[in-house]
């Protein structure tokens, strides 16, 4: 079972305590920050991509259908996809809702 | 380079070589701006990383979202930690120690809080020595990680935590802001550009151009913060594009000395409306407004005799 | 064997840099230090050493070039003195908490201020607890000596710790001396080529410098404290290598005439060979009981080796070449006295500041401050400790 990082004794962490796991952030769960989301009409999508290069927490996946989908487990909600979006086809929403 | 008419999203490069997980605020564009650098470069490239916000969200112990090597040693050191780099691959590979071929993109990374003060030095050293790399200076114009603190970044009329605008003092900030990129230039360095996350195109085009050039390339990136700026998160990249439509922040490259603006508009915003969303303007009257409007303007007719004094030279 | 050489002790040092075949070399030149720098900038330019000289705009940025070469897996070198090192002091902690092997000459020289280019300990007792691994050399031939054994101890995977050789200014620098340099194979066997432990390579992406929060900061110092501590072993072991194959063996304390002695003097750098001078007057033409204890290794500390060559020594006179202005001794005795404490029958630790600022230490001054050492002793005088030769 390897112990969490902060259980390890001080001989157990890596040379110069650098980490080696390349993108292990992404380990960390952003989307708990976020008392917005985004949500897209499907329908008017053109499918342009730009909410995908626009998001800075690089969240905007690349759906099977050209469209794009929501990591929302990193999503901070910080509205910038539905503001850049060309047809206004995404909306924040309360999240609870 | 082509004014991008076709907002061609989908021709991007698909990959990420920066994670998601880093602890930025909502709507950060500077690590917007990091993303979209990372797309471009790809997985053959080092940074040196200066002590700041990017290094900070991105490097919490034991989380790191860099999935390239990187180095952080501390604040106003990241060209000299990156010309180290730059220097020791470069005699390894004439020593037969690190494969030949192997093209490696140096690019040291700091906000306007590690470059345009106490990065000033070092920067100007590196540059001056011609090592083969890039610097990136993202330009949130204040020294945001320790709080919203002014730099020489700071604009004129911007209020920050230790110009804040006050009786004695009503503009905030009363100093103009620096012009790295013009120092840079200064340097005679083969590259030197302005650029934008809000013109995506636009900021991948001329990083993908400093890595192809030799010697010491010089970006200086506008990333709006909608923390420190006291503006709604979801307008910060509308902003930044905002910034650039009034000539606050004009779009340009200096390639061996010729200067050229890269993104251009028919018809230029008021500053106004650039001011307006941002809460750290706010205590700005209408005198401030027009003086600041004449000092834009002014500026930009600067750049655009610059640009036709490259274009006269050069015929 | 190699051939003997009158040289300046800088030059010889850029000798043991070039025969090292070190990979980059990132420095400011600053008073005493320059002649390293300036002939090594030389062997480059002539193509004798195959390395990277980059002329640096300050040492701050020095030390954060050497930081780069070194993580890139680069053989890194260095050299500075007083302000320099000053100047470079916040990068000094980051490079052992970073585990780089950098060998760093220091030509010890005087803070400012008053600004003073003369030597003393000032500027390498300004950077204790900065985590490097800090030698002494006495004459020409150690400095070589022992900045060829640098790169080996700094560089073994069980240290990995940056290193600083330090040399008197001037009175070392500057000065022609006779050095025996080994042959080019010799060194080279000596010391094989640097296999860095981990480097920045896009093949195995790492990140060094992460932030170190509070669930992990005590760990990480207590690493580097450890590691620091544990280097002791690989220095002797490189120490006895290095005497086995070139005949000449250094120790991590060194004693001179110290067998049966009452009293002993301690002394670090080139005072020491005037001190010995001071011994063998008082032992040949007074029958003296005293002896000299030459201070090597100062860190780690080597606390069993000072301890162990001291049995039944009443008397400890610590010369130091730096104030701590306002408190309890020079560094080095306050040390040794921290060292001596829980120890039975501890000598009495008289501390004498002298050679500030480049004033001489001469073979009287020894000698005074042996009698006057002994003198409150006898009395068990409460002293914390006093400058030597200075006007009042």
């Amino acid at each position: 079972m390897t112990k969490k990082f902060n259980e390890k004794a001080w001989h157990e962490y890596d040379l110069g305590f650098m980490v080696t796991q390349p993108g292990c952030a992404a380990e960390y769960r952003t989307g708990d920050w976020r008392s917005q989301r985004p949500q897209t009409d499907k329908s008017k999508c053109i499918k342009c991509g730009v909410c995908y290069l626009v998001c800075p927490e690089g969240s905007i996946v690349l759906a099977a259908d050209g469209s794009y989908d929501f990591d929302l487990e990193h999503c901070k909600g910080c509205g910038i996809c539905a503001t850049e979006c060309w047809t206004g086809c995404i909306s924040m929403v309360e999240e609870g809702e | 380079m082509e004014n991008f008419n076709v907002y061609a999203a989908k021709l991007a490069p698909q990959q990420e070589s920066l994670a998601s997980g880093h602890r930025a605020c909502q709507g950060c564009t500077e690590l917007l701006a990091a993303r979209l650098v990372a797309k471009t470069l790809g997985k053959d490239y080092i940074i040196a990383n200066a002590t700041g916000c990017l290094e900070i969200v991105t490097s919490s112990y034991p989380h790191s979202a860099w999935q390239v090597p990187w180095i952080h040693v501390a604040f106003e050191n990241a060209a000299a930690v990156a010309s180290g780099v730059e220097a020791g691959i470069k005699v390894l590979k004439r020593k037969g120690r690190y494969p030949v071929d192997r093209k490696i993109t140096i690019v040291a990374q700091a906000g306007d809080g590690g470059t345009v003060d106490i990065g000033l030095q070092a920067l100007s050293g590196a540059l001056e020595r011609g090592h083969d790399m890039i610097y990136i200076c993202y330009d949130n114009e204040a020294y945001m990680n320790t709080g919203i603190q002014r730099s020489s970044s700071t604009p004129y009329g911007a209020t920050t935590t230790t110009s804040p605008a006050g009786e004695v003092e009503p503009l905030g900030q009363h100093t103009m802001k620096k012009n790295v990129a013009e120092i840079a230039a200064a340097h005679n360095i083969p590259y030197v550009a302005t650029a934008s996350p809000s013109y995506p195109f636009d900021l991948m085009a001329k990083v993908k151009k400093a890595a192809a050039m030799p010697g010491p390339a010089y970006i200086h990136c506008f990333v709006p913060c909608p923390t420190g700026w006291r503006m709604a998160p979801n307008l910060a990249v509308s902003i930044g594009r905002i910034a650039v439509e009034s000539k606050v922040f004009p779009l340009y490259e200096i390639e061996n000395g010729e200067y050229r603006m890269t993104v251009t508009h028919k018809h230029h915003r008021p500053v106004i409306d650039y001011l307006k969303p941002q809460g750290r303007f706010r205590h700005l009257s209408a005198a401030n407004i027009a003086e600041i409007q004449a000092q834009v303007d002014k500026s930009y007719d600067r750049l655009q005799k610059k640009i036709q004094m490259s274009r006269s030279e050069l015929n | 064997m190699g051939k003997r050489v009158g040289i300046e002790v800088s030059l010889a040092i850029s000798e043991a840099v070039k025969q090292a075949n070190v990979d980059a070399i990132a420095a400011y030149p600053i008073t005493p230090q320059t002649h390293i720098v300036e002939h090594l900038s030389e062997l480059v330019a002539e193509g004798t050493l195959d390395a990277a000289f980059i002329p640096v705009e300050s040492e701050h940025s020095a030390m954060s070039v050497c930081a780069g070469t070194a993580a890139a897996g680069a053989r890194t070198y260095t050299a500075t003195s007083s302000q320099g090192l000053a100047l470079m002091n916040e990068i000094l902690f980051i490079i052992p908490a970073l585990r780089l092997p950098v060998v760093m000459t220091i030509a010890n020289r005087s803070l400012s201020g008053p600004i003073s280019i003369w030597n003393d300990h000032s500027d390498i007792m300004s950077v204790r607890d900065t985590g490097w691994i800090a030698i002494f050399a006495e004459n020409g031939q150690e400095a070589y000596d022992l900045t060829l054994q640098s790169f080996k101890i700094a560089e073994d995977h069980r240290v990995l710790l940056p290193i600083s050789v330090n040399i008197d200014g001037f009175t070392l620098s500057h000065v022609i001396e006779p050095h025996e340099f080994l042959d080019q194979d010799e060194v080279d066997q000596f010391l094989p080529a640097y296999q860095p432990a981990v480097q920045l390579n896009p093949d195995a992406p790492v990140s060094m410098g992460m932030v170190g929060i509070p669930e992990i900061y005590t760990e990480a110092k207590k690493c580097q404290d450890e590691v620091l501590k544990a280097s002791m072993a690989v220095i002797k072991e490189v120490f006895a290598d290095f005497g086995k194959r070139f005949g000449r063996r250094y120790q991590v304390v060194e004693s001179y005439r110290a067998e049966g002695a009452e009293t002993l003097l301690l002394t670090m750098g080139s005072v020491s060979e005037t001190a010995m001078e001071t011994i063998d007057r008082l032992r040949d033409q007074e029958q003296r009981p005293v002896g000299l204890l030459r201070l090597r290794l100062w860190r780690p500390f080597p606390v069993e080796d000072l301890i162990a060559a001291m049995p039944g020594v009443k008397t400890l006179a610590v010369v130091d070449r730096a104030v701590s202005s306002g408190g309890t001794g020079g560094p080095v005795a306050g040390e040794i006295r921290s060292a001596l404490y829980s120890v039975q029958d501890a000598p009495y630790v008289a501390s004498f500041i002298a050679g500030l600022g480049g004033r001489d230490i001469t073979i009287d001054d020894f000698a005074v401050m042996i009698t006057q050492a002994e003198a409150m002793a006898k009395v068990k005088e409460i002293h914390q400790y006093k400058m030597i030769g200075v006007r009042e």
